[in-house]
């Protein structure tokens, strides 16, 4: 019988050891970068830029040039390298304490001044690398280590920011959406927005970003189908799926 | 073909940098050093080279950090207040080893401060301001030809050190006009394999960055950080003496300050009293040798700084107890007088005294090593 292959694993990521917990979610969205890399010929001139968080491993087992640059200012250092070498296509994945609380500003003037990158945000809700502290997307009355009783938005805690909402307004914009990857259908529409992303970098478009809503059981609490429920109820409640902007125009 | 030209401080670092093949500058407003982001502004995108006026100092460092990581002649320039905001990047371009320039043209602090001249960044500069074991090569020009002639050795220095480069000049250098020649430049590029981005065609993946977690692997980086460092301290050190062989006193200063007391010299040579100068052109590697070799004849040390003294444990590093070490300072935006620098030697080669002296209505201290 002739056999045909009908899936293969991606050839960026190194058959090394993944960095991340049981039930983490950065493990799909690197395959699905990764992928999306190999399927439209962009790995040979990518340079992918770690944050300051749990994917700052990233460069242990991807296949690609990598950048790490200081806590939040992953978007100031893309900036820098796409500026002077147009011809790389830049990844910039960022974290929600990256890039939505010390990195505000960053994201805010890299997206609004166009800079023709593709930024991967991962929200889930929480620091991970340091230990489940409360992040700028933790939701009302969900629990952290900095938070022990759950956030109190009420008691100064602050409200969780919306971060496709907040950069909607933006001129330089081009393309935003939120996916999540709580399930298959997530996975796919996750990949779906992540294509029409780094399409818009090929053309030229100036910024864009897909936000990932990512589970994270570890720093949670929760086990893995927990954490997914998590996410594709609680999470999707407060930070609705979908298209924010196309080529500049808002959806 | 050489060309003088009338250039303010300022500007001539800018087009300095322009020779030098400065591919992109990344800025920030802050007086007294806007003339420098404006020059950029108008010049870097008609020779199509990138100019980003950056939402902070903190990303403007980072932009450096990107352009560099990705091969190019990056460099950035700010104040006092700006350059503590840069510290952190700054340390993170020691640790993923990536050279750029970072100006800073003093003014009056701690705090907001004032827009005066001010020598107070100095253990910033040196010392490590950032976090983290590291060194780097500072320049302290006192003329607008030397900053610009040193704006292009930074280039070449931070490129082959695989570090940044601090230029440490002051309000008045920055804004002063002063004739300069503007020498033809081949800049001296090395290739860059370490760079990302572009087309990779079969080579490696290359990582930037200044983490691991691994143990023992950011000590074995230290350990080859160090030996960077100790081939700038052999190889990169810059000082300037003057009449220093029959020196009964020897005058220390740099930059700015140094040009006042160039002046005292003369004066008091004409005096009859013999002084002379040593001018650290690199604050760091700091000239100690120099000094603690002009120590074995001189006895008498003053060192005059627009701080409340900083440089001058430099000195005292270097003479140890072999000479008496005065010091005359001005800080918060306050710049030395000949006069006051004058009178000072006067007590201590003619009246032989140490201490405070009150003249024409002021109170002048010194502190007695």
């Amino acid at each position: 019988m002739e056999m045909k292959i009908v899936a293969e694993r991606t050839k960026l990521w190194a058959d090394k050891p993944s960095p991340y917990c049981p039930g983490c979610g950065h493990g799909i969205v690197h395959r699905i970068v990764c992928e999306l890399l190999e399927e439209m010929g962009l790995a040979d001139n990518c340079v992918f830029m770690a944050p300051v968080g749990c994917s700052i491993l990233a460069y242990t087992f991807l296949n690609v040039d990598v950048c790490q640059p200081a806590h939040g200012r992953t978007p100031a250092a893309a900036t820098g390298i796409k500026r002077y070498r147009p011809d790389t296509f830049v990844v910039s994945y960022q974290g929600d304490g990256d890039l939505a609380a010390i990195g505000t500003a960053e994201i805010v003037h890299a997206a609004s001044r166009g800079e023709n990158i593709t930024t991967v945000f991962v929200n889930n809700a929480i620091y991970g690398m340091t230990g489940g502290q409360m992040a700028p997307t933790t939701l009302p009355g969900q629990k952290a280590t900095t938070c022990p009783d759950g956030r109190d938005v009420k008691a100064g805690m602050g409200y969780p920011i919306r971060v496709c909402e907040l950069l909607r307004s933006l001129g330089g914009v081009a393309y935003l959406a939120r996916t999540t990857v709580h399930d298959a259908a997530g996975a796919i529409q996750t990949k779906r927005a992540m294509r029409k992303a780094f399409e818009t970098q090929v053309r030229g478009e100036g910024f864009s970003l897909v936000e990932v809503l990512s589970p994270c059981p570890v720093n949670w609490g929760m086990g893995s189908l927990e954490a997914l429920r998590f996410v594709g109820e609680n999470m999707t409640a407060y930070y609705p799926p979908g298209e924010f902007k196309v080529s500049g125009a808002e959806v | 073909m050489s060309e003088r030209v009338l250039l303010r401080g300022n500007d001539a670092i800018g087009e300095a940098a322009i020779r030098a093949g400065c591919d992109c500058y990344f800025g920030y407003p802050i007086t007294p050093q806007n003339e420098l982001t404006a020059y950029m502004a108008r010049h870097m995108p008609e020779l199509g080279r990138i100019f980003i006026q950056a939402e902070s100092e903190i990303a403007a460092i980072n932009m450096v950090y990107g352009a560099s990581a990705a091969g190019a002649r990056a460099m950035t320039s700010s104040s006092g207040p700006g350059i503590s905001l840069k510290q952190e990047g700054i340390s993170f371009l020691v640790g993923a080893e990536l050279p750029a320039l970072i100006v800073n043209i003093c003014r009056g602090g701690p705090g907001l401060g004032n827009i005066a001249p001010s020598q107070a960044d100095y253990f910033q500069a040196c010392k490590g301001g950032g976090h983290g074991d590291y060194r780097m090569v500072v320049y302290a020009p006192a003329t607008v030809q030397e900053a610009a002639d040193l704006t292009v050795k930074a280039f070449d220095v931070a490129d082959r050190y695989r570090n940044p480069v601090l230029l440490l000049g002051d309000a008045i250098l920055g804004q002063m006009m002063e004739p300069v020649e503007i020498r033809p430049y081949a800049p001296n590029r090395p290739e860059k394999p370490w760079a990302v981005g572009g087309k990779r065609q079969g080579r490696a993946p290359n990582l930037i960055n200044s983490l691991s977690l691994e143990e023992g692997v950011v000590e074995e980086w230290n350990w080859k950080f160090k030996a960077k460092f100790d081939a700038m301290r052999r190889e990169e050190g810059m000082v300037e003496k003057v009449n220093t062989e029959d020196a009964d006193l020897i005058l220390v200063a740099y930059g700015t300050t140094s040009r006042i007391c160039r002046a005292v010299m003369k004066r008091a040579r004409a005096q009859g009293l013999k002084v002379g100068l040593v001018r650290p052109v690199t604050v760091w590697p700091f000239p100690y040798a120099v000094l603690r070799e002009t120590a074995r004849k001189t006895r008498e040390f003053l060192v005059v700084e627009m701080s409340l003294g900083q440089m001058i444990e430099d000195v005292k590093l270097s003479v140890l107890d072999h000479a008496a070490i005065h010091f005359h300072g001005r800080p918060g935006g306050g710049i030395p007088t000949e006069g006051d620098i004058l009178e000072i030697i006067e007590h201590v080669l003619v009246r032989r005294r140490t201490g405070t002296v009150t003249t024409r209505g002021s109170v002048i201290d010194w502190t007695i090593s």
